[in-house]
């Protein structure tokens, strides 16, 4: 009798969709021992399987940051581009590919200050994708740095004293710009950030979420997130002028789904072709 | 590094073969929990807890196996979206990951694991008080001995291991450079 | 058979270990240690991906003399564990007479070392420790690597006390340095007995002016100050950071202002908005950011307002190797803008020369009214050095402003030195409106061909023109054979030449500190007598060879070394390569 169970081995393979396991890779993380991002990564791998989205036709987009490192340690397509372009990036890939699920993923650094001006537009154009933010009030990758989440007064070599800036909202800015569906998760809550992600990734258009994931290294009184976090008061609504008016006074530790509209998504590229190359021709004949 | 606690949030199955499917589901993912944990202390240089965290992934798995054994099953059965959880956010048997440090010693370990095995405990004691169907709670009462077991196992090698010193997480290299 | 001067001797230190062992700090106090003893050294760092826990090596360099490359091999590797220490082997190369110490209850060496064929003393470092309590395993290390190299305990121990932040665990790790001295001394006797003791430091402690110990960051930071920078905007990158994160707190204490920026475009548009106010600005990036400032730089370029850019190369193309070096940015740096669009290009040829050729920088581009860019390396950058006070270049930032009321004021006059005066915000009667849009000398937007020209050729004329004075390059040597070079590879190669001069044969060293504008006058001068030339550099494409082709003549055509990064040139190569190409001459 087998007494060193495999959990993958022995699996039975259901006849349609992948378990959650065969959605991560082989790469060991390099994130530190304590980092919210695994259970994130667990989460992803988690919605895709309730999705049931075969690995090869999901691409993950990523910039440049500890997060950024997440495509790697899926078995999807992925893309480790730039700091700060990831939704750029996606744009392009999911217009050209429509028929690919595309998942978009960072921390606070790469999404909200670089990519701040790639996030607003991608809210805009509301593209069906779905975009997870792992947010940490901290630049790791480059040791501890503030964001734009970091609270104003939080001390820090590059910034003594604290930046005295006001922290960005991204709820709101992405409620403003067009998204279509705002959400916010606990990395510390595996199958609650699951069930968002899904929900995400099935709701048409822009689905950004904002997974707060605690940093152990730079910001260890994070580890205090599990006792903070708390279910929203009021339940999801699509009434975006609903949604902006609680989203102004939310406390960033709001769990759940705070918005999910009907707002029209950017229309697929069309794939069928109406004519051929050397029809056109016929506009520059005299 | 505290444990979560509290009651389980969901109701008891309502047959036998459900019941066995739930707890077998707990000591699978118990396992992976642990052989993920191993790995993040092997790509982080602590041996010496990645062999603990596979000790204990075997262990679980081992109990899986006996579930497997004990139902005549030769393979997994499909597995619910979603395993039982405490109030709280974790999965009865399986540690968070925010209680791992990369400086961690064995005893950090088994203290994790000793949590673990006493939330089982308790959680299978509370399926026994719950159930008002026979063979569940006959299995429930088993089941919460095992996990007894478990428990008195990992007490025993909490004594053998050296307890941690005050200044364990202390790292003379700080993450930046401090030059 | 001329008699030839001994090289100067070094002794060259690993010390390695995983998360917890403390190596980075240990190595940065043995050079400190050093430093008090009266020697000269070099501290170069390594590790793993990992944000903590990785596995680390600090490698020291010892000696009489200054220095600014590492030795080939280590006279010893001291692991206080092994884990994952394998994959340094190629940066700690060992032969048999080098030592290896390792602490038997971590297991036995990695066999890539044990192949090596060094000399192993096991010691149990951590058992050591535990006698000690409340004391550091890499103070034992510190004691023992430090005894080993001949520094005296004295030394060690004042080394500890200056930086140690708990006073209620001093105590216990001076006595820890001290047990592992003791240790040192049992080891040399063995070592006598087997193959003979290593190799130690003389030194005698320095005489006249004081020493200074630094990083290439470091110096970057304080270079920019000391020439008047007031204004810098940050971008965090690696391996720049430190640059901004040193000047942060020390430019509020000067009157300056640091702004975080979003990114590297906005930190670009910020420090040209700072310059145009009349405050000299700067910023710090490496080459992902390098790329994305380009635009803005453009526009320094047009719009003549004085900026300077401290990039500190990394591995590359595009994401490439963040923590390792590489001089792989020149091309783009010299002709890296669309348009015709000339910049000052200035290069630090050692980690204590960050300090004065960012000085330059700043003062060229506030002369000139132009951008200028640094190109350190992360090498320079991150290690830290001990070396003679710099000296006082007395370089500052003058810009020539315009007088209020200047009568028919034109921002972009055509002078003979192509240099205009500049209009301040703030001062009387001289406003304009700065531009990269194309303009007529009164700053108004022209697409006629004669403004093109002339504005063209008169900010290609006013870096041409300019008096650089002897500090463009270090020549060093007489010989009709001559290596060029610039950066961190300058170390490395001025060693090989060195033990090329030992064995009779001699060259002429040229270390390029300005790489733009081209001198061609001056290189004319410099190569006077020279017959030919090899270049030498740490990147793929050859791009200074490529470069120099492009803009210089030379007597014949000249022979290329190069290779890219991530591992550092090592004199032996470079001694190799240069011993061929003589011979082949």
């Amino acid at each position: 009798m087998n007494t060193t169970l495999n959990q993958d081995a022995a699996v039975a393979q259901p006849m349609v969709g992948f378990t959650a396991a065969q959605y991560k890779s082989s790469y060991k993380p390099i994130w530190c021992p304590g980092c919210g991002d695994f259970t994130v990564l667990s989460s992803v791998t988690k919605a895709l399987s309730i999705m049931g989205v075969p690995p090869k036709d999901c691409a993950v987009v990523s910039g440049i940051g500890c997060s950024s490192r997440i495509p790697a340690y899926t078995t999807c397509y992925g893309f480790h581009g730039v700091h700060g372009r990831s939704l750029a990036a996606a744009t392009g890939l999911k217009v050209a590919r429509p028929d690919l699920q595309v998942l978009v993923a960072g921390g606070d650094g790469d999404g909200y200050s670089i990519g701040g001006n790639h996030f607003l537009h991608a809210c805009r154009r509301n593209v069906d994708m779905t975009y997870l933010v792992m947010d940490n009030h901290v630049y790791g990758m480059t040791k501890g740095q503030p964001s734009p989440t970091t609270e104003p007064d939080w001390d820090s070599k590059l910034s003594p004293g604290g930046t005295g800036v006001r922290v960005f909202n991204p709820m709101v800015v992405a409620l403003a710009s067009g998204a279509n569906f705002v959400a916010r998760a606990f990395a510390g809550d595996l199958h609650g950030t699951a069930d968002i992600i899904a929900q995400a990734m099935k709701h048409p258009g822009f689905s950004f979420v904002e997974i707060l994931s605690p940093c152990v290294t730079f910001r260890p009184e994070q580890r205090d997130w599990r006792k903070l976090v708390h279910a929203p008061e009021a339940p999801v609504t699509d009434d975006a002028a609903l949604a902006a008016r609680r989203l102004m006074k939310d406390d960033g530790l709001n769990i759940g789904v705070l918005y999910a509209g009907d707002r029209t998504p950017y229309p697929a590229a069309p794939r069928q072709a109406r004519c051929s190359v050397a029809d056109l021709e016929a506009e520059f004949e005299l | 590094m505290s444990p979560s606690d509290g009651d389980a949030n969901a109701p008891v199955p309502a047959t036998l073969e459900a019941f066995m499917v739930q707890a077998l589901q707990m000591e699978l993912d118990a396992a992976q929990r642990y052989n993920e944990f191993a790995d993040m202390m092997e790509v982080h240089n602590n041996p010496e807890v990645v062999e603990w965290f596979r000790k204990m992934a075997v262990i679980e798995g081992k109990h899986a196996a006996h579930i497997m054994a004990q139902m005549g099953w030769s393979t997994v059965p499909a597995l619910s979206a979603n395993a039982p959880r405490l109030a709280g956010f974790e999965a009865v048997e399986g540690a968070a990951v925010d209680e791992l440090h990369y400086l961690m010693q064995p005893w950090h370990v088994l203290q994790l694991a000793l949590a673990g095995e006493e939330r089982a405990e308790r959680f299978f004691a509370q399926m026994a008080r719950e159930t008002k169907i026979e063979t569940i709670r006959m299995a429930a009462t088993t089941l919460q001995q095992e996990e007894r077991d478990h428990v008195e196992l990992v007490k025993a090698w909490m004594q053998k291991v050296p307890q941690p010193d005050n200044n364990w997480d202390q790292d003379p290299d700080p993450p930046r450079y401090d030059d | 058979m001329q008699a030839q001067p001994a090289l100067p001797s070094s002794v060259s230190i690993a010390l390695a270990g995983s998360g917890g062992s403390g190596v980075m700090t240990a190595g940065t106090l043995l050079l400190a240690a050093a430093a008090k003893a009266g020697a000269y050294g070099l501290m170069v760092r390594t590790s793993g991906p990992q944000i903590r826990g990785g596995e680390a090596a600090a490698m020291l360099r010892l000696g009489s003399h200054a220095m600014s490359s590492l030795d080939d091999g280590f006279d010893l590797l001291l692991a206080i564990d092994w884990q994952n220490v394998n994959r340094f082997a190629d940066e700690i190369v060992l032969g048999a007479r080098s030592v290896l110490i390792g602490d038997p209850d971590e297991g036995e060496p990695p066999d890539v070392y044990k192949a090596m064929g060094a000399r192993y003393a096991p010691l149990s470092l951590k058992k050591m420790a535990k006698e000690i309590p409340g004391s550091w395993v890499n103070m034992i290390a510190l004691g023992l690597s430090g005894a080993l190299a001949g520094l005296p305990l004295q030394a060690l121990q004042d080394a500890v006390r200056d930086g140690w932040k708990k006073p209620d665990t001093l105590e216990a790790n001076l006595k820890a340095v001290a047990a592992g001295a003791a240790a040192a001394a049992q080891i040399a006797v063995q070592l006598a007995q087997d193959g003979g003791a290593m190799t130690q430091l003389q030194v005698s402690a320095p005489i006249g002016q004081r020493r200074w110990m630094l990083s290439g960051n470091e110096a970057t930071g304080f270079g920019a100050l000391k020439a008047g920078v007031r204004f810098v905007a940050a971008y965090p990158i690696t391996p720049a950071t430190e640059v901004l994160e040193w000047l942060a707190p020390r430019l509020v204490k000067v009157g300056g202002t640091l702004l975080q920026a979003e990114d590297e475009l906005a930190s670009i548009n910020m420090i040209i908005g700072a310059s145009y106010g009349g405050v000299p600005a700067l910023t710090a990036t490496a080459g992902p950011g390098l790329s994305l400032m380009t635009e803005a730089i453009g526009l320094a370029v047009a719009s003549e307002v004085p900026i300077v850019v401290i990039d500190v190369m990394r591995g590359g193309p595009s994401t490439g190797i963040p923590a390792k070096s590489e001089q792989s940015d020149l091309s783009f740096a010299v002709s890296g803008l669309h348009g015709d669009a000339p910049r000052l290009v200035v290069a630090p040829t050692s980690i204590a020369d960050c300090l004065g050729a960012t000085q330059w920088a700043v003062h060229l581009a506030e002369a000139l009214q132009a951008p200028a860019i640094v190109l350190s390396d992360q090498f320079m950058g991150q290690s830290r050095v001990i070396t003679d006070r710099p000296p006082e270049s007395g370089h500052v930032a003058q810009r020539l402003a315009a007088l209020a009321n200047t009568p028919d004021y034109k921002r972009y006059r055509n002078t003979d030195s192509g240099v205009s005066p500049m209009a301040i915000p703030g001062t009387e009667g001289v406003t304009y409106t700065a531009d990269g849009l194309e303009h007529s000398e009164a700053g108004i937007p022209s697409s006629q061909s004669r403004d093109h020209v002339m504005q063209l050729d008169k900010r290609q004329r006013k870096l041409t023109l300019h008096d650089y004075g002897s500090y463009w390059a270090d020549i060093e040597g007489e010989a009709d054979a001559a290596v060029i070079t610039f950066g961190s590879a300058s170390g490395p190669v001025r060693e090989a030449i060195e033990r090329a001069k030992a064995r009779g044969i001699v060259m002429r060293l040229i270390v390029l500190r300005l790489l733009a504008p081209a001198r061609p006058e001056h290189m004319a001068a410099a190569l006077k007598g020279v017959k030919r030339v090899i270049v030498v550099e740490q990147n793929h494409g050859a791009q200074l060879y490529r470069y120099l082709r492009a803009w210089y003549d030379f007597p014949a055509p000249p022979a290329s070394y190069h290779r890219p990064g991530p591992l550092p040139l090592r004199p032996a190569e470079l001694l190799t390569a240069l011993l061929q190409w003589s011979d082949q001459s």
